[in-house]
């Protein structure tokens, strides 16, 4: 396995994850938005606890976009072109939910509000809906035709499987957002939140189950490696604890603790995924035809550059980053410059 | 239309959409960054109320630029597959470049500025504003390089086949700094980011002279119009400049472009430099009918009035020429417009200099209305260097018909098209909703005026009391 293609395999998953916990927090809020948030204080709590930095979790997908398309240009052109009318959707939405953030404060006329609550929180739900069926389509592996082209249009992507995995990634947001929120409020709507946070977490349980199941049920792509290598076992038995430990920590109020839980979950997720993917990028049904880490990469030295570019600016990106949550740590306060 | 035509139109909708914002919150962060030194430096508070008030306008031009970015960001995968995997190897690097450079700095640091501007010191909040305006211009560096690539490739070869011939399928980077100054990144880098700050300044002028004609905010409008003027007036120089560089640049790397730009149709010597006119017709059948400077163009070109200029016929397959009047058109507009608002700015800076702006109340209106101007040149130069790159979509290497995605049909860009264009009216919509609310609000008072209205207030009540 060609050795510089397969740590940028390794880079984008640790850049998708990175997208998925930071942005699956702020979409989160807004899944359980119309649900924990009932008057307009606590619905501009909610907005504000994500205020300062749901633009830069956002860049997170921006960036793996831009780092996939330079490490894998056959993947990105594939699977964007491929999904064509479900990216016109995600995309819609991303703007969407990013309007109805800005939007909604600028009157204060109760449909005005309304309304922009209510894209808020379908937006921010089909976004991590959608992604989700777009992973599981992968895991599903695609339809590729004898070009390496996908003509299944949107029908094609609404199998059970793929539909479950669009379910567990919602519910993730949903416990990573409602976690958010617990961390950074107080009063009904940490309690509101503390319930959202519970009632998730066991929407994940059963959807991870079903997709357990269902995978190796239709016998599909991504459970090959569970059968041939022990090493891939890593992912599942990580998901496990983190689960177990974070429903624990849940239900003891250990407010942080549970948060750390839910990033743990998804990341681990995000291991099991990307070991039921290895070596392919895109699994084709046609196995001759799969998009893998040895066929579809770029140069060594674009590979090079890229790696130059990360270990520059990642380290640098990580600590503003982290100054800037530190800034912001707390409870939500809500001042002139709020939403 | 079919799929080809199709992309195309919903590419050039939402780029030009897109430019619109970047445009403005370049020039701004510039100025933000410059009041904001003033701020810290002086310790005045008006530059206080003015850079807060001026970080408003900015954030809410920045979250359309951000959404309509995004897009961007997902369409060449979306709609041009097939120049995606040819380009990939070359192209996806400055796009990821750009989101590690500059898209986290930006928006870590547009969210400081804007949500904890009062947990921050003086010093934090300065530095975060030049990382702002630091960091709009490495967005606008890495995605002009992508672009500049695709109209001066530099630094690749083709595979499989290093002749660049038909079957070749992809391009492979040789050598990473050719391909990022390829010959004409640094001139479309100066000519676009001092067109960005002209758009920017030509903004905080208009704003400023509304205050002006209104008697409103009139400290913070006096400063704005000082500085507006001095930018413009020094950036709408740097356009003529720039662009002469950029036109040099053109002739010697897309001449097709450049004799569609200047009209050219037969190669020759002491060739006219057209000032307005008409088009050739595509098939230069019909020569171009101009006003111009006789044999201007050689002179221009070669500092010798006898030099020859090579006209379209260079390139003797009519299907390789690129269409000719919107070049045409295109260029001398961008050209007219840059004189207009050199000469606004230059009465302006007349003005400024009499300290009698304010008495010309015919030239603050002039100034409101010339807000669009920058705007417009700036379209529409982008019109003429991507029209004048067509058939390519990248120069000389891929026709722009063998670029799209073979999956697409042309019923998903229809439907895709009529999304967009729904949802882009509304952000334009929101846009200018937004923009006049915090223009007609302005910014805060000073504390020495809320100060005096407070004490008369309670003068007022103290003698209404007695
Ligand atoms: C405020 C806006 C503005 C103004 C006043 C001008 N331009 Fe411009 N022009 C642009 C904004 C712009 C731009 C939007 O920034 C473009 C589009 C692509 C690019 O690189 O810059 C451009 C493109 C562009 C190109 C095409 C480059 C290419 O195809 O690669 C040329 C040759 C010029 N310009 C030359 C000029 C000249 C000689 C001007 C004299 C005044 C001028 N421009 C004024
Ligand atoms: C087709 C090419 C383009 C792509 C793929 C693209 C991509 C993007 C993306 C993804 C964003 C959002 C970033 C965020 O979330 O913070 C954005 C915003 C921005 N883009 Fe573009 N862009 C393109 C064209 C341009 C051009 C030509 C320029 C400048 C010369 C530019 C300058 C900016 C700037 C400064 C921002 C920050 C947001 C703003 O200021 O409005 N972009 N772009
Ligand atoms: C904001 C500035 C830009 C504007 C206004 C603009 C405008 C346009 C227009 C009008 C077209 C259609 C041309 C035609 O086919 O007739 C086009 C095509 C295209 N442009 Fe640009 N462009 C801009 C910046 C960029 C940048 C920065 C890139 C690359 C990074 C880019 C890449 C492309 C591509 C891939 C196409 C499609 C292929 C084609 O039709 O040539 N553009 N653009």
């Amino acid at each position: 396995m060609p050795f510089l293609a397969t740590t940028w395999f390794v880079l984008l998953g640790v850049l998708f994850t990175g997208y998925a916990l930071l942005d699956g927090f702020d979409l989160g809020a807004g899944v359980v938005h119309l649900f924990v948030a009932r008057t307009d204080l606590e619905r501009r709590q909610v907005l504000n606890s994500i205020g300062p930095v749901w633009d830069g979790n956002e860049v997170w997908l921006i960036t793996a976009g831009g780092a996939l398309f330079a490490a894998f240009p056959i993947v990105y052109a594939t699977v964007f072109s491929g999904f064509y009318l479900a990216m016109m959707l995600v995309l819609a939405s991303l703007i969407l939910r990013a309007i109805s953030i800005e939007y909604r404060g600028k009157e204060t006329a109760k449909w005005w509000r309304a309304g922009w609550d209510l894209g808020f929180s379908v937006g921010s739900g089909l976004v991590a809906l959608l992604l989700g069926v777009a992973l599981g389509n992968l895991l599903n592996g695609v339809a590729l035709d004898a070009g390496g082209v996908y003509r299944g249009g949107l029908i094609g992507l609404l199998n059970p499987f793929s539909l479950v995995v669009g379910v567990l990634t919602l519910a993730l947001a949903a416990q990573q957002g409602s976690a958010w929120l617990v961390l950074k409020t107080e009063g009904d709507l940490n309690a509101r939140a503390h319930r959202a946070q519970i009632a998730a977490q066991v929407v994940v349980v059963i959807a991870w189950l079903g997709a357990t199941v269902l995978a190796f049920a239709g016998n599909l792509p991504a459970v090959g490696n569970f059968k041939t290598n022990i090493a891939a076992w890593i992912g599942p038995v990580l998901v496990v604890n983190a689960i177990v430990f974070g429903l624990r920590a849940t239900v003891m109020g250990q407010q942080f603790r549970a948060f750390v839980c839910s990033s743990l979950t998804i990341a681990a997720l995000a291991i099991t995924a990307g070991a039921a993917l290895y070596p392919n990028l895109v699994p084709a049904a046609v196995d001759s035809r799969s998009l893998t880490i040895a066929n579809a990469h770029s140069s060594d030295l674009t590979l090079q550059v890229m790696l130059v570019v990360a270990l520059f600016g990642m380290p640098v990106v990580i600590g503003y980053t982290s100054y800037i949550y530190w800034k912001f740590k707390g409870k939500v306060r809500l001042d002139e410059a709020s939403y | 239309m079919d799929v080809v035509q199709l992309s195309r139109l919903q590419f050039a909708l939402t780029i030009s959409f897109h430019f619109i914002f970047p445009s403005i919150t370049i020039g701004l962060a510039g100025l933000i960054a410059v009041t904001e030194t003033f701020r810290w430096y002086t310790k005045r508070e008006v530059y206080d109320r003015m850079s807060v008030f001026l970080t408003k306008l900015f954030a809410v031009t920045f979250v359309i630029g951000v959404v309509s970015g995004v897009v961007m960001e997902f369409q060449f995968g979306t709609n041009w597959s097939t120049f995606s995997a040819y380009v990939g190897d070359i192209f996806g690097a400055p796009l990821a470049a750009e989101g590690v450079f500059a898209f986290f700095l930006e928006s870590a640091f547009v969210g400081l500025v804007l949500f904890g501007r009062d947990r921050i010191s003086s010093t934090v909040r300065w530095i975060a504003g030049l990382l702002v305006a630091f960091a709009t211009l490495l967005s606008a560096f890495w995605i002009l390089v992508a672009n500049s690539f695709m109209q001066t490739p530099a630094g690749y070869t083709c595979s499989p086949d290093p002749a660049c011939g038909p079957s070749t399928t992809k391009l492979v980077l040789t050598d990473f700094w050719a391909a990022v100054f390829n010959p004409s990144t640094l001139p479309r880098f100066f000519h676009t980011v001092a067109a960005c700050y002209v758009a920017g300044a030509f903004f905080l002028v208009g704003v400023a002279a509304w205050y002006l004609l209104r008697q409103r905010h009139l400290d913070i409008a006096r400063l704005s119009m000082t500085m507006g003027i001095i930018v413009a007036f020094l950036g709408s120089g740097a356009m003529f400049a720039s662009g002469d560089l950029q036109t040099r640049e053109v002739a010697t790397y897309q001449p097709l472009k450049f004799a569609a730009m200047e009209g050219v149709c037969t190669t020759g010597s002491s060739v006219e430099l057209a000032i307005f006119g008409l088009p050739p017709s595509q098939d230069c059948t019909t020569g171009a009918l101009t006003v111009g400077v006789p044999a201007g163009l050689s002179l221009m070109m070669n500092l010798n009035p006898n030099s020859t200029i090579k006209g379209l016929d260079q390139q003797p397959d009519q299907s390789l020429w690129p269409p000719v009047a919107a070049p045409f058109i295109g260029f001398h507009t961008m050209v007219g417009l840059g004189a207009l608002m050199m000469l606004i700015m230059t009465l302006g800076g007349f003005f400024l200099l009499k300290r009698s702006v304010e008495k010309h109340r015919w030239w603050l209106k002039l100034a409101v209305l010339a807000v669009p101007l920058p705007l417009l040149a700036i379209e529409i130069g982008w019109m003429v260097a991507e029209v004048g790159r067509q058939p390519w979509i990248v120069q000389g290497l891929m026709k722009t018909t063998a670029g799209v995605s073979p999956g697409v049909s042309s019923t998903d860009v229809a439907i895709s098209i009529i999304g967009i264009v729904l949802l882009y009216a509304l952000l334009f919509g929101l846009w200018l909703y937004s923009l006049g609310k915090e223009i007609r609000r302005g910014p805060e008072p000073a504390p020495s005026l809320i100060d005096a209205a407070a004490s008369s207030a309670a003068a007022a009540k103290s003698a209404g009391g007695n």
